[in-house]
């Protein structure tokens, strides 16, 4: 089968800066792919390339068969990639339902409507979605009030509006607690299995990328330095030094808590 | 050749005076966010004050000491307007503060009116610098040659504090964020009244340098403010460099303006201007404007909602009492009401792009005044009549937005508003200087009603059919889709174009929209006027405009025809009064004191608390 | 050092904080622990004045520093490292630090550029990038630097270790822990449990603005009922 997402020789130099450094990768569908690395490896420049936020250097990126490299990324959108921020972008002036309510407007092409009432559009629609994400019941919430957390969540019901068949998430659990990341990537899986979507994301928290990739790719300073399985990443020597770290601080203090 | 040395050292002369207001204006724009309209009134203080102190002060050293000492001064005078007028509405929304310095303008102007008398003061002349020097034969004065030498010393000092002191630094971080610098232990309620001691004084300072020049009057606050706009923005916002650039371009190039060409002499450095920011958006020297930052903007923008019952009610009970008013009340009334409609379509129009694109206009009469000249023009030479030209204006308009728009929209935030500012002037200098056509500041004359609408009961319900109509379809325009993806552009560009929304396209068409409406009015207007000038086109008319939609408050839907209704009312009444411009310029600043959100804001707030209206659950 | 006592904190009308009452002793780590919205951020903006207690006291090293000016908090040595970061963009990291500089405070850690670039060595290598061409994870190790600047007595960490890769977590656990050695006070708010655990002394649970429990870690790992009902792991 050939892949969602094939992507080549992807560079990008901020001046002297090699951020992103030939990079290549596939994303077969249905995949649930991780990207990790430490700070300022590259990961979200990638994203950002991917997502047309950014010119490559060089390199190409191809979307079920056609080079996105360089596109706009509301084409990049129209063609079915949905995505979420690092740090997250909503719209504050209206509430979470409506921000749900704009992507469907988009996606139906109505945004230079006169006539109908915005607020009375597709709203069952996007009531579903946050259902989905399980912020049904802050619907009608004002956007500039929520918890951090909720506002990912928010991004991801956003995402997700357009029935993508990518899905590109930059640290889509940042800021939640513990048992709501699980629960937002065990939903992701979850959607993914449904509607057959691929996923790349980006991590920090490795309790989430352990337990949900199919696969991880770890970047450092702009190049792939490994890329496979999770128990191939997880004791992989070169990984560990320069991201996972030995973790024996928390290991002594998770052991002292069930001692 | 000598000639052409001597125009560029009056050139470099003058660049002088109008490199430290920019500096001055752009400085206080960096940290505080406040685009100082009152910044020519600091300038025109400095003259007089400098002038006074002159008088008094003998010699050399009192002719030196009295500039300096005018610098001081107007500098502590911008201390206590920041104190009293800006420190209360810091937390209001953002560009809220241009109203309150609007107020101080008029206020300044009242004051230095009583202070000093209607008539020009001339500058006494620089002792010991009274001479010339001859250049190549040409005669260059003295004082000109010291003031060349002395601005890129105030240049460099400037330069030096901004960059490479820790003052500097602090400055510049509160451009971006002052909540954190304060969270950072940098008291920044100080920080901000230094800064704005520093522009005032040196605004007071080219005032008084540019005595010996060119004296002073009471009409040199605006006449400079719009050099010292198209300085600061072809520098670029916040560079110092790009003021000194842009002051010695746009000052030589006056100079030659008016030798060579006197008739462009007003659209010359306009043109400029739009040139520079096609090619450079952000100005010569300048870097991207970073808009919506922490901690200035306010309490976040609240979501709309289609009015309640009550409000429909008051609103229809509003629309009944207007239209049932030619039946109570005399034919002065019904005028003056039909000014008022068209005035607060004119707002509204404004507040639509304002207040749901965030697309802060200072040209906007552009359209009010275009669309009027194009009915004007049709009625002159082609003798359309009324319904016609009614329906053309706003076509005209719309046209013209569609030109005017796609050329701004290339720029953001103040730079784009720079540029409305000026294709206003452009249009203005059109309608001013080319006679022939438009009458020049004679205007056209004899623009009137068809027959069967010369009424003026006629004329005021075709007036209030089609402004409360105009008003109604701004306002569904908000609650569509499109006013939402307009909010959507504003709120989180990166967001609405990742999820396929044109944000340039979708604001150029509300822009476009905005113009049309605008045009309607201005079409409106000439036929209730019966004659249009070019002063209908003026910035001061775009600044109406702007300060009544930020009076009625911009985070609101109705902001713009409420103000423009209070104002329009306050204004023909004040200006049978002797000092009407310092009552007007108070009011408007009690208002923004009292009332941050504006009168709607402020009235919506006083509903909730006495429970009159319904709380949003989020209410902040 | 730092006293809490019935403070009630509202936006507009929403009752965000509600009674909150406790304190933390010099030289501890307290951890603020709660739910997405429970009121963490807001708790540290009351303490920080950033937003002003409708009713209570925040008292500090005994002052009551309550409708104080947030610089004035800060110049006693308070310091606040917000979750949104707020680093200045248009600056360059150097100067990010320079605007976080105070003078030396008695009884503290006086920082130098070169300390906190120790800590976070990929700032050093970044040290005339501007703020706005760092990733993610190095703007807030930035934050944190900045603050540490100030030499403050007291420091409010607002989910320090969000976004930031794993060993650097670790590190910074360990310069926490070094920090608390060198008398250095801190409240962190944190949703990574790991992290809480291997720093904290002292326990703080908060849930829609209401303290559930307060007590030392040894207490809340006592009662896994308490963690289980008010916190999401
Ligand atoms: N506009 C820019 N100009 C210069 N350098 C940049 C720019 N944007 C990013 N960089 C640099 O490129 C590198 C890669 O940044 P990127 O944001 O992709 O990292 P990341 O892998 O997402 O890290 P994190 O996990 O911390 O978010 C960083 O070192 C950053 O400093
Ligand atoms: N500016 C605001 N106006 C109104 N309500 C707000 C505002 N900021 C936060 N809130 C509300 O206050 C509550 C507490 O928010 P706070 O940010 O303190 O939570 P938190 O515990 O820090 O959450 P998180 O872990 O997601 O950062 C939330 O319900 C939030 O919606
Ligand atoms: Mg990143
Ligand atoms: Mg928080």
């Amino acid at each position: 089968m050939s892949p969602i997402l094939s992507v080549r020789n992807l560079s990008r130099n901020f001046g002297a800066i090699k951020a992103v450094d030939d990079v290549s990768f596939d994303l077969a569908k249905g995949e649930l792919l991780a990207l990790i690395g430490p700070n300022g490896a590259g990961k979200s420049t990638c994203f950002n390339m991917l997502m047309g936020q950014l010119r490559p250097s060089s390199g190409t990126v191809q979307l079920m068969g056609k080079n996105i490299a360089g596109m706009q990324p509301r084409k990049i959108w129209r063609m079915g990639v949905g995505r979420t921020f690092q740090i997250t972008a909503t719209y504050v002036s209206m509430t979470v339902v409506e921000n749900v309510q704009m992507a469907l407007i988009s996606h139906h092409r109505r945004l230079y409507s006169l006539t109908s009432f915005a607020h009375k559009l597709y709203r069952d629609k996007a009531l579903a979605l946050l259902e989905t994400v399980g912020m049904a019941d802050q619907a009608d919430r004002h956007c500039a009030v929520l918890a951090y957390g909720d506002l990912k969540r928010l991004e991801l019901a956003v995402a997700l509006a357009h029935d993508p068949v990518l899905l590109l998430m930059d640290e889509p659990t940042a800021g939640m607690a513990p048992r709501e990341r699980i629960a937002l990537m065990q939903l992701t899986a979850d959607i993914l299995a449904q509607r057959g979507i691929s996923v790349l994301f980006t991590e920090h928290d490795m309790d989430v990328v352990f337990a949900h990739s199919h696969r991880i790719m770890v970047l450092n300073r702009g190049q792939l330095i490994a890329e496979g399985t999770v128990d191939e990443i997880r004791n992989n020597r070169q990984v560990q030094e320069v991201y996972l770290g030995g973790g024996t601080l928390f290991k002594a203090a998770e052991d002292d808590a069930h001692a | 050749m000598g000639l052409f040395i001597a125009q560029i050292l009056t050139g470099l002369a003058n660049a002088g005076a109008l490199f430290m207001v920019a500096s001055g204006l752009s400085l206080i724009f960096g940290v505080t966010r406040v685009v100082n309209f009152a910044h020519g009134s600091f300038y025109m203080l400095g003259a007089y004050v400098g002038y006074s102190l002159m008088q008094a002060l003998p010699g050399v050293a009192g002719f030196w000491g009295a500039i300096l000492l005018a610098g001081l001064i107007v500098g502590v005078i911008g201390v206590i307007v920041e104190i009293c007028v800006l420190r209360p509405v810091y937390r209001a929304p953002e560009l809220f503060q241009l109203v309150a310095t609007f107020g101080v303008i008029l206020v300044i102007q009242d004051l230095t009116l009583m202070i000093w008398g209607p008539q020009d003061l001339l500058g006494p002349r620089a002792p010991g610098l009274k001479g010339i020097i001859r250049i190549m034969g040409e005669p260059v004065p003295q004082y000109d040659i010291a003031l060349i030498a002395i601005t890129p010393f105030v240049a460099i000092g400037l330069w030096y504090l901004i960059t490479r002191t820790r003052v500097g630094t602090l400055v510049r971080a509160a451009t971006q964020d002052r909540e954190m610098v304060g969270a950072l232990g940098v008291n920044q309620s100080w920080l901000f009244t230094g800064v704005f001691f520093l522009g005032c004084a040196l605004a007071g300072l080219g005032g008084a340098l540019q005595l010996p020049k060119g004296g002073a009057d009471l009409l040199m606050d605006f006449s400079i403010l719009g050099a010292v706009f198209v300085v600061v923005v072809i520098g670029g916002m916040g560079s110092l460099p790009g003021a000194y650039l842009a002051a010695v371009i746009i000052s030589i190039l006056n100079v030659f303006g008016v030798t060579y060409a006197p008739q462009s002499t007003l659209v010359l450095m306009f043109v400029v201007m739009v040139v520079v920011l096609m090619i450079r958006p952000f100005g010569l020297l300048g870097k991207e404007e970073v808009a919506g930052e922490h901690g200035q903007t306010g309490e976040p923008e609240r979501p709309i909602k289609p009015a309640g019952p009550r409000i429909r009610l008051l609103v229809t009970t509003l629309l009944v009492i207007l239209a049932l008013l030619p039946l109570y009340s005399g034919n002065f009334a019904v005028v003056l009401v039909t000014d008022i409609m068209i005035f607060c379509l004119f707002a509204a129009s404004l507040h639509f792009m304002l207040g749901q694109g965030g697309l802060v206009s200072f040209g906007h009469a552009a359209f009010f005044g275009g669309g009027a000249y194009a009915a004007a023009l049709l009625v002159t030479y082609a003798s359309t009549p009324m319904e016609l030209a009614l329906v053309l204006a706003p076509v005209s308009a719309g046209l013209a937005a569609i030109v005017i728009g796609w050329v701004c929209l290339r720029s953001t935030g103040v730079y784009f508003a720079m540029l409305t500012l000026a294709f206003g002037q452009l249009l203005w200098s059109l309608a001013f200087q080319w006679g022939d056509v438009t009458g020049g500041d004679d205007g056209l004359v004899n623009i009137w009603p068809s027959a069967w609408a010369s009424d003026n009961t006629v004329y005021y319900y075709l007036a209030f059919t089609l402004c409360v109509g105009g008003i109604l379809l701004l306002r569904q325009a908000a609650h569509a889709p499109f006013g939402y993806a307009l909010r959507a552009a504003r709120d989180s560009t990166r967001q609405a174009e990742a999820t396929g929304i044109n944000t340039k396209r979708v604001q150029w068409v509300a822009f476009t929209f905005a113009g049309t409406m605008a045009g309607l009015a201005g079409g409106l207007f000439v036929f209730s006027k019966g004659s249009i000038f070019p002063n209908e086109l003026e910035t001061a008319r775009s600044f109406d405009a702007l300060i009544v939609v930020f009076l009625g408050g911009v985070k609101t839907l109705s902001g713009g025809w409420v103000g423009g209704a209070f104002f329009e009312g306050a204004k023909d009444y004040l200006t049978r009064f002797e000092y009407w411009r310092l009552t007007l310029g108070l009011l408007i600043i009690f208002v923004v004191i009292l009332g941050p959100e504006g009168i709607v804001g402020s009235l919506r707030k006083a509903g909730e608390r006495i429970g009159l209206l319904k709380t949003p659950e989020d209410a902040t | 050092m730092l006293e809490l006592k019935g403070v009630n904190s509202f936006y507009g009308k929403a009752h965000v904080l509600n009674d909150l009452n406790f304190s933390v002793d010099r030289g501890r780590v307290v951890a603020l622990l709660g739910r997405n919205g429970a009121g963490k951020t807001t708790t540290m903006k009351s303490i920080m004045q950033l937003v002003r207690p409708r009713t209570g006291t925040v008292t500090y090293q005994g002052q009551d520093i309550t409708g104080w000016s947030s610089h004035r908090v800060a110049r006693n040595g308070l310091g606040y490292v917000p979750e949104e970061r707020r680093i200045f963009t248009q600056l360059t990291v150097a100067e990010n630090l320079e605007v976080g500089r105070q003078p030396p405070r008695e009884g503290c850690t006086t920082w130098t550029e070169d300390m906190v670039f120790d800590l976070f060595p990929n700032l050093a290598e970044r040290r005339q990038n501007y703020g706005k061409a760092l990733s993610g994870g190095e703007q807030q190790m930035l934050t944190i630097a900045r603050t540490l600047m100030g030499n403050p007595a007291f420091i409010l960490l607002d989910e320090p270790s969000e976004g930031i890769a794993p060993v650097i977590v670790e590190q910074m656990a360990r310069a926490i822990l070094q920090l608390k050695q060198d008398g250095l006070t801190v409240l962190l708010s944190e949703q990574n449990l790991h992290f809480a655990q291997a720093v904290a002394d002292g326990v703080v649970i908060i849930e829609h603005g209401t303290q559930q429990f307060v007590g030392s870690l040894a207490d809340l790992q006592a009662h896994p009922d308490i963690r289980d009902q008010h916190l999401s792991i």
